[in-house]
């Protein structure tokens, strides 16, 4: 990993795997294309191309964040609300 | 303005989790089972630190009540934002039957201790469902209470709160202090990142009794049976409109 993004690119890592427990086709999935994912990558070393992949990285963690939120939200709507 | 709020979570079985009863009818599976926050304690908990941050209050407490493992679900509060945590310790066989009256009455007596002006909770809880607390929180201060918000103004010395109600939406004014319940679309509650988690292992919670407080937390309610919902009857097709009267008429419908 190259040097001066190491600590970005673990804190990625680590938000993912965070959000990743709750990923409905489970942990353990979402875990394993986590590390393919990361370890595809592992020998880059262009800065430019790692900024470019941790920006990709972070949207995929607002992605997680608005599927678990729309999951629960339509979840809640549907059982306690009526169907209008 | 030196306002302090009190939030109420519950730990509840996550929504998502497919519930089972106990092979011997006195209640769900609970060993093991995945645990979150009640889905509207975290609306009530978005809602008072966006409050805070507004300026409009200066402190968000979390409150929750039960044994140990609340700790976690206050810890999910103090990472969307609170300030700092209380943790009424119930266990045993006080937590099977902790209530809404129960817990309306610690909350009552929490609000007058740390003198808060504004308790938010969520409107119902999503294992017992009672839509209670809320209601009985307000009751036993003599507050007025604003159920089902959907939205939520400061308005001078009041507190404006638009509710939904079976008929569309009701606008009402009351006066601090006060309780409002927390209902769907009030907000969109923020995700307890990692870093906040993190941060919010500093701030503190503190840890109290019921007795501390004054309260009796004896239930005068007792569970008899838990049983799963009837399992749906299958559909039966029919071939042509005769056939449709027909099978109505047998189930006296028509």
């Amino acid at each position: 990993m190259a040097n001066p993004f190491r600590a970005e690119v673990k804190q990625l890592y680590k938000a993912l795997l965070f959000l990743g427990r709750e990923y409905p086709k489970g942990a353990d999935y979402f875990r394993e294309r986590l590390r393919a994912a990361f370890a595809k990558n592992k020998d880059m070393r262009d800065p430019d191309k790692i900024k470019q992949l941790i920006s990709r990285g972070e949207f995929v963690v607002k992605e997680l964040e608005a599927l678990y939120y729309l999951r629960k939200y339509r979840a809640l709507k549907k059982r306690y609300y009526e169907a209008e | 303005m030196s306002a302090r709020v009190l939030v109420g979570v519950k730990r509840v079985i996550d929504y998502a989790v497919k519930i089972r009863v106990k092979p011997d009818h006195t209640g769900v599976v609970t060993d093991g089972v995945k645990h979150s926050m009640n889905p509207f304690c975290e609306i009530a908990v978005e809602e008072a630190v966006k409050l805070k941050e507004k300026k409009l209050i200066k402190e968000v407490v979390a409150v929750s009540c039960g044994p140990q493992q609340v700790q976690e679900t206050i810890r999910t509060a103090l990472a969307m934002g609170a300030d700092r945590g209380i943790h009424v310790e119930v266990s045993g066989k006080d937590y099977e039957t902790l209530g809404p009256l129960q817990v309306s009455k610690i909350l009552a007596a929490l609000a007058k201790k740390e003198e808060a002006s504004l308790i938010i909770l969520g409107k119902q809880a999503i294992d017992d469902d009672c839509n209670q607390t809320g209601q009985m929180t307000a009751a036993l201060l003599d507050w007025p209470q604003g159920t089902f918000a959907s939205e939520l103004a400061f308005e001078a010395d009041k507190l404006k709160v638009v509710r939904e109600i079976d008929g569309g939406l009701e606008t009402i004014k009351i006066k601090l202090p006060a309780v409002v319940t927390a209902d769907l679309r009030l907000n969109t509650p923020r995700y307890a990142t990692l870093p906040n988690i993190m941060k919010a292992k500093k701030k503190k919670i503190a840890m109290v009794k019921p007795a501390d407080l004054g309260v009796d937390v004896s239930s005068r309610l007792e569970v008899l049976k838990v049983d799963e919902p009837p399992t749906r009857q299958a559909g039966v097709k029919v071939e042509t409109v005769e056939d449709l009267v027909g099978k109505l008429k047998e189930a006296g419908r028509v």
